[in-house]
């Protein structure tokens, strides 16, 4: 008698499970929230005056576990450097983000996007054509050139910031 | 022997070494910046503070700096003290108030000894807050770059280029935290060694110019022991490749021979290698045709292997190739039908130079050997510009006097600054002796110039001096007899006298005299030390395989003796007469070339096959010290480019008549076993049975990164990974994300939309732009993103990935210097049983040559110089850059090549009515050439001197007679 309650009760709770609200959503269809901080397609961002931010130092390149980002730096006539090409193999990418960790310029960022699905595995290599963003990205604010003391085209040496004007080294005042 | 105790550990260390070299030698963590192995200490950082105490029961101690703290009995020291410590870290906090943050585009970066010194004392955070000071750069010429903001003021840049190179125009200007390492104003460094600034600056001051042009950072390039190829003192370096590219060359040490330095040309002269002339493809000249065309490997050896079988074939070798690629030759066309493919005059004067170090008791000495010497005579080589490295130890040499006197007053001859104040200007005595000025005089005791004769006279009748059974010079002046007596006075007193000479003013007298000098001074000890100058990187290998001169060769060919000839890794334009060449090519039937670069031999070939360079390639050769030594492949190498002798035993094998030769060791046993002399090349280097723990060394290092993104989108042709890609969108994919927080939304997929946000302010334009549209996924170029197989090296015990033993490796074998915690170039302590002491492991590399015993004095004495009424007698001038034929294909270096010119005594040119400037009409046995007019005073009167090796100029055999006349309007 007790089993058959037991039995009732249980299909009863089943049935009341119908008109709770759902866990499930209907992707594609409908989406479903991604934290902004989630590790997802990596894309290169740009200074906030719209310069490209990635000055090629190769560090993503060498923290990346599974050695999938191959660069080559290069710099344009006035001191800027930037990749001369920018290669990541998704196919490889375990987005672990230490790339993002390892960039001193927050160039490098993962976003919440995670949808790359390829027929064809040749498409899962981007080049820095497919992953330049227009924006800034996660840091608005900083630009690695005003605080560097590398002199670029508009910036000369002493103006970054938090620098003292050039020494004249043929001054003899102490 | 002295115990000394390092935080209660003790250690046997020598009496009165340098404590901070001691304690790295002992494998300890001591961070330091001013101090170099080869420079001395000065104590100008004091970085490298410690804690000494007095004894055992001492629990205060005081700090002391170990780079200027000599070592003792009982000496007790604590390095890990916290006082110490934090004093060390004080240092690097003051050192990191001004250095910029420019890490991340710093050429230094990763291999930065201030970055390994700041994470050593563990300095994390700036806490100064006020402004940075900032100073403005200098352009400083092809091979440097400046970034004066990140200078520490460690005073090692003027130390070597100053105090160690002799230079003049790089000094410390301006005081307290304004002190600028610079010249006076902008221009090119001119001292021959500047490139090594990049290595001794301890941070990014000092970088290399022409590695920042395709920078890779030192994790990244595939590296392996190797030669340098662009003279013949054999300096040992280290090649760096990424993305089928030579990136740089940077230094490996060498106790004996190099040590810490390069000369520029052999750092900057490895363009070559990426050089747009090199030949990629087999090239075949059809019956009759102007032009060739490229064929397949397989055809072009068909090709070889039917001409091989001919009547009369001749192999032309050659004195920059390898000893392997010269004995295949050798093998194939038989040893009496091969020539060493030297100039007429180059092959004479090798051959008597290895009679001479073989035969006669004189003892080839190593750079080591040189610095060592208290007495020099250089007698008709300019040093400076023919084997550059050699200069660097002759003015080591002139500081053994200062060392003397510091060591008579008991200063440590490490403290570099103390033994200056002691010695003062003191000198050791430097005799140069050379047909022109030379840029070693500034330190020699005497200089004295004169023509190629007179040199030989000077030295036969020092050699008289010195003991009176040498023969003496008839008709000997007043004056040079005066001046060889006080260069034999000079030379009998020191301990260790040195005479240099060489081919570099074409005189086998000169040789003789110089050869005749060393005999009487050894005749009562041991065998006095000559180096003999040769001139290319293996002049003696090729000279020990045997074989005549490219003259010999020509005239065989000229009077059809042979009908086919194959030329290895030589250009003969740069070694005979042109019309002589014209006559034998005509006379040819076949020309095969086998070379790395296109030049006008190559043009005339019916058969090119694309050789492998140093870097592609692995072999042997043999310096002027007659040390072989053994060079590696760095990288695998692009199109069909493979070793000489592998097409050559290729070309044999389709012939039917292969040699079994299946790696580079077969060769070099082959080798071994035909010419007695050469035996000692197998022990050179390991071989490539060679495994350490069963694993083959790794060539890149273990943070090598990109591995699996490189080959994805390269195309099988070598240079599309370093040309610019093209700019598209390929996937169609849109480059901003649109649901993301990120950036501004795009419109959707298969659209693409502006990279350039021109809406942004300051509008800065982008240095790369893109297209606005991209291209779609068919479009892309076919790609493979599978990781390959890395390239198979069957001749070597290197391999060519980042895997196998991550130990220590024998010292020919060392491909990267790196150790825990040490990424810069001074991870080399690690290296070393003792700091600046010979690698661990002895250092590689086996003597081929060692004195004789036939005491015969060389008698052939020449005539004094008599000038002509209307010719003079024209004298090679060489330039370190320029001279040599390699090193001017690297752009770097072509940019500080001279053009041609006509270097004349005022008075000649005065005679003649020419001022400096003027056209003058040049006429030689080989043509005329029209040249602009040099004074010079130190070319004597009826001299006068030509630039060697320069475009224009390869070629013609000098010394020679020729008629200058003005200009003459046609």
């Amino acid at each position: 008698m007790n089993a058959i309650l037991n039995s009732l009760r249980t299909m009863g709770l089943i049935f009341l499970h119908a008109f709770r609200k759902r866990a499930t959503i209907l992707y594609p269809e409908k989406k479903p929230y991604i934290p902004p901080r989630w590790r997802g397609r990596i894309v290169l961002t740009r200074d906030p005056d719209g310069g490209e931010r990635c000055v090629a130092c190769y560090l993503c390149a060498v923290a990346c576990p599974v050695d999938c980002i191959a660069l080559q730096a290069t710099e344009d006539g006035q001191g800027r450097r930037y990749p001369e090409f920018f290669r990541i193999n998704f196919s490889r990418c375990i987005f672990c983000g230490y790339c993002e960790e390892a960039c001193p310029t927050y160039a490098i960022q993962l976003t919440p996007d995670f949808e790359m699905c390829e027929y064809d595995r040749r498409a899962l290599v981007y080049e820095k054509e497919d992953l330049l963003i227009a924006g800034p990205g996660k840091h608005p604010g900083y630009n690695f050139y005003r605080v560097a003391g590398l002199a670029i085209a508009g910036k000369d040496k002493g103006e970054a910031e938090n620098e003292a004007p050039p020494v004249d080294v043929r001054g003899l005042m102490p | 022997m002295v115990t000394i105790h390092i935080d209660n550990q003790s250690y046997q260390v020598e009496a009165g070494a340098n404590l901070l070299q001691a304690c790295l030698s002992l494998g300890l963590d001591l961070p330091y910046f001013c101090w170099h192995p080869a420079l001395g200490a000065v104590g100008a950082c004091r970085q490298c503070a410690v804690k000494q105490f007095k004894d055992e029961n001492d629990s205060r101690g005081r700090i002391v700096m170990a780079c200027l703290t000599p070592a003792q009995e009982g000496l007790r020291i604590s390095i890990a003290d916290p006082e110490a410590h934090a004093f060390r870290a004080g240092v690097i906090e003051f050192l990191m108030e001004n250095h910029p943050h420019d890490c991340p585009v710093c050429d230094e970066g990763g291999e930065c000894h201030l970055q390994d010194m700041t994470v050593m004392t563990g300095h994390v955070h700036r806490r100064y807050r006020f402004a940075k000071r900032t100073f403005r750069n200098q352009y400083l010429g092809p091979f440097l770059n400046h970034e004066m903001n990140r200078c520490i003021t460690c005073y090692r840049c003027v130390r070597f280029y100053r105090d160690y190179a002799g230079g003049r125009d790089l000094n410390a200007m301006a005081s307290h935290n304004h002190v600028y390492f610079g010249r006076i104003e902008d221009g090119v460094l001119e001292n021959e060694f500047s490139g090594n600034l990049a290595e001794v600056c301890p941070t990014g001051v000092f970088t290399d110019k022409t590695f920042k042009a395709h920078y890779t950072r030192k994790w990244d390039l595939q590296t392996a022991p190797s030669i340098c190829v662009h003279c013949g003192v054999g300096c040992n370096t280290l090649p760096g490749e990424r993305y089928g590219t030579l990136r740089r060359i940077q230094n490996r040490y060498h106790h004996e021979v190099n040590g810490y330095f390069l000369c520029d040309r052999g750092r900057y002269g490895h363009g070559f290698v990426n050089s747009e002339k090199r030949l990629r493809q087999p090239l075949l000249r059809t019956e009759g045709s102007e032009t060739v065309a490229p064929v397949s490997p397989t055809e072009a050896l068909a090709h070889l292997a039917a001409l091989c079988a001919g009547p009369t074939v001749i192999g032309i070798g050659s004195p920059r190739a390898s000893v392997e690629a010269n004995f295949a030759l050798q093998k194939l066309v038989g040893p009496e039908r091969f020539f060493n493919g030297m100039s007429a005059s180059d092959a004479g004067l090798t051959r008597l130079i290895l009679d001479i170090l073989t035969r006669r008791p004189v003892r080839s000495p190593s750079l080591h050997d040189m610095e060592q010497a208290d007495a020099v005579l250089v007698l008709g080589e300019d040093v400076t510009n023919t084997a550059p490295r050699i200069a660097l130890s002759l003015r080591q040499a002139v500081r053994r006097a200062a060392l003397e006197i510091a060591g008579a007053r008991h200063v440590p001859l490490w403290h570099d600054g103390a033994v200056r104040d002691a010695a003062q200007s003191a000198k050791s005595p430097l005799f140069v002796a050379t047909h022109s000025a030379t840029r070693l005089d500034d330190v020699a005791a005497e200089t004295w110039h004169a023509a190629p004769d007179d040199l030989a006279r000077l030295g036969f009748a020092v050699a008289h001096v010195l003991n009176p059974d040498a023969p003496e010079v008839p008709g000997l002046d007043a004056e040079t007899a005066a001046l060889a007596g006080r260069i034999a006075l000079s030379l009998s007193a020191a301990g260790r006298p040195l005479v240099v000479s060489g081919t570099g003013c074409g005189s086998p007298a000169v040789i003789r005299a110089a050869a005749n000098v060393a005999m009487a001074l050894g005749r009562t000890g041991q065998p006095a030390e000559l180096c003999l100058v040769a001139p290319e990187c293996n002049s003696f290998g090729a000279a020990l395989l045997g074989g005549e001169g490219i003259d010999a060769a020509l005239l065989a060919l000229e009077r059809g003796e042979a009908e086919t000839a194959i030329v290895l890794e030589n250009d003969l334009y740069r070694r005979a007469d042109r019309a002589a060449i014209d006559r034998a090519l005509q006379a040819a039937k076949h020309l095969v070339v086998i070379d790395h670069l296109g030049h006008a031999t190559a043009a005339q070939a019916e058969l090119v096959l694309p050789a492998a360079t140093f870097a592609e390639s692995s072999g042997t050769l043999v310096s002027s010290e007659g040390r072989a030594q053994r060079f590696f492949k760095v990288f695998a190498g692009n199109g069909e480019a493979r070793e000489s002798w592998r097409w050559l035993e290729e070309a044999q094998r389709a012939a039917g008549r292969g040699n079994g030769f299946d790696g580079l060791d077969d060769v070099i046993a082959a080798c071994a076993a035909a010419h007695p002399k050469l035996q000692g090349i197998a022990h050179a280097a390991p071989s490539a049975k060679f495994r350490l723990l069963g694993e083959k060394i790794p060539r890149q290092p273990h943070r090598y990164s990109g591995r699996t993104a490189m080959l994805g989108g390269i195309n099988p042709d070598w240079s599309v990974a370093i040309l610019p890609l093209p700019h598209t969108t390929p996937h169609g994919l849109q480059p901003v994300a649109d649901r993301s927080p990120l950036g501004r939304a795009g419109e959707g997929r298969g659209e693409g939309v502006p990279l350039i946000d021109t809406s942004a302010k300051g509008n800065v334009p982008h240095p790369n732009p893109s297209p606005a549209r991209g291209r779609g996924a068919n479009e892309r170029p076919q790609i493979n993103i599978h990781e390959q197989k890395p390239p198979n090296d069957p001749d070597t015990p290197l391999a060519f990935s980042m895997e196998g033993y991550g130990g220590a490796a024998p010292a020919a074998l060392i491909p990267v210097y790196w150790a825990p915690s040490w990424n810069s170039v001074q991870a080399l302590n690690r290296f070393q049983d003792e700091v600046g002491g010979p690698l661990r492991g002895g250092d590689p590399g086996v003597r081929l040559i060692e004195p004789g015993a036939d005491w015969i004095w060389f008698s052939e004495i020449p005539a004094a110089f008599q000038r002509r009424a209307d010719e003079w007698l024209i004298v090679p001038l060489y330039h370190i850059f320029g001279s040599e034929e390699l090193s001017p294909q690297a752009p770097a270096v072509a940019e500080r090549c001279p053009r041609p010119y006509l270097a004349m005594n005022p008075a000649d040119a005065d005679a003649l009515g020419l001022k400096a400037g003027d056209q003058a009409d040049l006429r030689l046995p080989e043509g005329a050439l029209r040249l602009p007019v040099e004074l010079r005073g130190d070319i004597a009167p009826g001299m006068a001197g030509l630039p060697a090796g320069l475009e224009g100029t390869a070629g013609i055999g000098l010394p020679g007679w020729g008629k200058i006349d003005r200009e003459t309007r046609p």
